[in-house]
């Protein structure tokens, strides 16, 4: 007698409704590896096995949200939408949680050219932390950093693995534009301008590297579940990959 | 084929049903504000109801048609004028070459929507011809229209090309010609003088006050000043949540009535961001994203509470409503 592979048990994951045509796959209440890599692998088996209806989907820090068509999900008007698409999702749950696979992507590097015109605030986080400007660098561009997620505006990353001791609050008043490339400190949060838009982090450096192009087949440089990594560049070095940028 | 533009008007941008599939990427939906004015000027001329048409806001612009043309207009009355004569809505209007419409006072509502038979020959991006103002693609050059600019009109539908033909042919000699028909009343709403905007409780719903819940369904709230494309400040009475648990960013949609720290919630509207860390008190649901998009500053609306298979209901029988019209089009012609 044989017997089917028994699949790992799923995860507890909360379905809730926002709004008429969207649903909320909520997979823990707080950020955690565990929690990422179930969206992650949510959100891979989602984009392989597509269903009828599905229209996209946004992951976030511990939520999948699901924006569906609510008109081919009733099948001409046979189904209760949400009903559908919550059956549909519940079903794929265990087989996602099965087909996960730990990530595979090799960290991106991100040349940053630190201080000067291009961090203003380096000081200023310097002398809130204690640390010399070279040890602010030192311990900024030291973890490999987690994208958890794409949001605020094209391609932004929202990073996780900051060193605590960085952590430095927004500034009062937000500048009124901020460079696309600038990266900067927010509290315990550190991440890069994808846009020049207004504001208030503390900028610490900038880099010369594209995040965000509408002309790409994907058009945002970063995707959630990936890893990055700031690499410390000279003045000169900026100007030379900020020509080779198109 | 093609339109240019005397003047600009406030905003007059160029928008489709909106730029689905990069939402994971950070990237805005963009689109028409009220959806459904647009699709329904899109059935008037015979287009897929996804093409793209323009958005025009408050104060309309000039626009001079180039060669004849099969158009319609939508969503609010601004007072649309084609030659200096009033030209109605809600119908598909052949306009010879040469012709101007212009716009005159806003009457009722706040966008109106001017679809063009064939739509317009503007190279995509990224799926869709939306205008995306901030980051400055889609579109137009990825901007609001200005004088002078020139918008190449792409080829009609057979069923477009049908209608056109059929109001050119009345031999009144005149420069642009009605026809008598139009759609059902439920597809060409008047905005309603005491709005009611219904919605199902948002997913932070339960963390508000018992009172700040109560006043959200039954006190007014007026349209503030700050009201564009990305979303409405409302004000009313505060708002409390009553927890200070740090909220982790998460998708935001359209709709999606948000209640920053302030205590005076926001309606999120088409140029929403993809995601947001204020909790969600309510959603909008999404037949009533016109009454919504037609709002104006100043103006004061209610909010009722629905379940979401009210309105989900509700929204199956606007899709089937907007089938009946297509077929109802299609059948005129045959």
């Amino acid at each position: 007698m044989s017997t089917a592979p028994k699949l790992p048990p799923a995860p507890v994951v909360r379905l809730f409704p926002l709004g008429d045509a969207a649903i909320v796959l909520e997979f823990g209440d707080a950020i955690s590896p565990a929690t990422h890599r179930a969206i992650q692998a949510f959100s891979a088996y989602l984009a392989q096995h597509p269903f009828t209806g599905l229209r996209e989907y946004v992951p976030a820090f511990t939520t999948l949200t699901v924006y569906y068509d609510p008109w081919l999900l009733s099948e001409d008007g046979r189904y209760q939408p949400y009903e559908k698409v919550e059956e549909i999702l519940r079903q794929m749950l265990p087989k996602a949680a099965a087909t996960a696979q730990a990530a595979t992507y090799p960290a991106v590097e991100i040349p940053v050219c630190y201080g000067g015109v291009f961090g203003l605030d380096l000081a200023l986080v310097a002398a809130h932390t204690g640390l010399s400007p070279a040890e602010v660098i030192a311990r900024h561009s030291a973890p490999e950093y987690l994208v958890h997620m794409i949001g605020f505006a094209p391609g932004f990353p929202y990073l996780g693995g900051m060193d605590e001791r960085l952590s430095t609050p927004r500034k009062a008043q937000p500048r009124p534009l901020v460079p696309a490339g600038a990266v900067g400190i927010a509290g315990p949060q550190t991440g890069i301008y994808s846009l020049p838009t207004p504001g208030g982090w503390q900028l610490i450096g900038r880099t010369p590297i594209r995040l965000f192009d509408p002309e790409w087949a994907q058009p945002s440089l970063l995707q959630a579940g990936q890893h990055l990594r700031f690499v410390p560049i000279e003045e000169t070095e900026f100007h030379r990959l900020q020509q080779h940028e198109p | 084929m093609s339109l240019s533009i005397r003047r600009p008007g406030l905003l007059t941008t160029v928008q489709d049903l909106g730029r689905h599939g990069y939402q994971k990427d950070g990237i805005l939906v963009s689109g028409a504000m009220d959806a459904t004015a647009l699709r329904v000027a899109n059935l008037l001329v015979g287009n897929e109801e996804h093409a793209a048409g323009l958005e025009i806001s408050l104060m309309g612009p000039g626009v001079r048609f180039e060669t004849d043309h099969l158009i319609a207009l939508t969503g609010a009355n601004l007072s649309p004028t084609l030659n200096g004569q009033p030209v109605g809505l809600h119908r598909p209007v052949w306009v010879s070459a040469g012709t101007e419409l212009a716009f005159g006072a806003p009457v009722a509502g706040s966008r109106a929507y001017l679809a063009v038979a064939g739509g317009f020959a503007l190279a995509p991006v990224l799926g869709s011809q939306a205008t995306y103002l901030r980051a400055g693609f889609g579109g137009l050059h990825g901007r609001a229209l200005q004088a002078r600019d020139l918008i190449p009109g792409a080829a009609p539908t057979a069923l477009g090309r049908k209608l056109m033909q059929l109001l050119a042919s009345n031999e009144s000699g005149t420069a642009w010609q009605s026809a008598r028909w139009m759609p059902e009343p439920a597809l060409r709403p008047s905005p309603p003088a005491s709005p009611v905007i219904r919605a199902i409780r948002g997913p932070e719903y339960g963390q508000f006050s018992t009172q700040s819940q109560l006043d959200f369904w039954q006190q007014p709230f007026s349209v503030t000043t700050e009201a564009d494309r990305m979303g409405y400040r409302l004000q009313g009475p505060d708002l409390i949540r009553q927890t200070t648990a740090e909220m982790l960013s998460t998708a935001v949609t359209f709709g999606t009535v948000q209640v920053p720290a302030s205590g005076q919630p926001i309606a999120l509207m088409a140029d929403h961001q993809t995601t947001g860390g204020y909790p969600r008190l309510a959603q909008v649901i999404t037949v009533d994203f016109s009454t919504l998009a037609q709002l104006r500053p100043g103006q004061s609306i209610q909010f009722k509470e629905v379940s979401l298979a009210e309105a989900q209901a509700l929204y199956l029988a606007q899709e089937r409503r907007l089938r009946a019209l297509k077929r109802a089009i299609e059948f005129k012609m045959l």
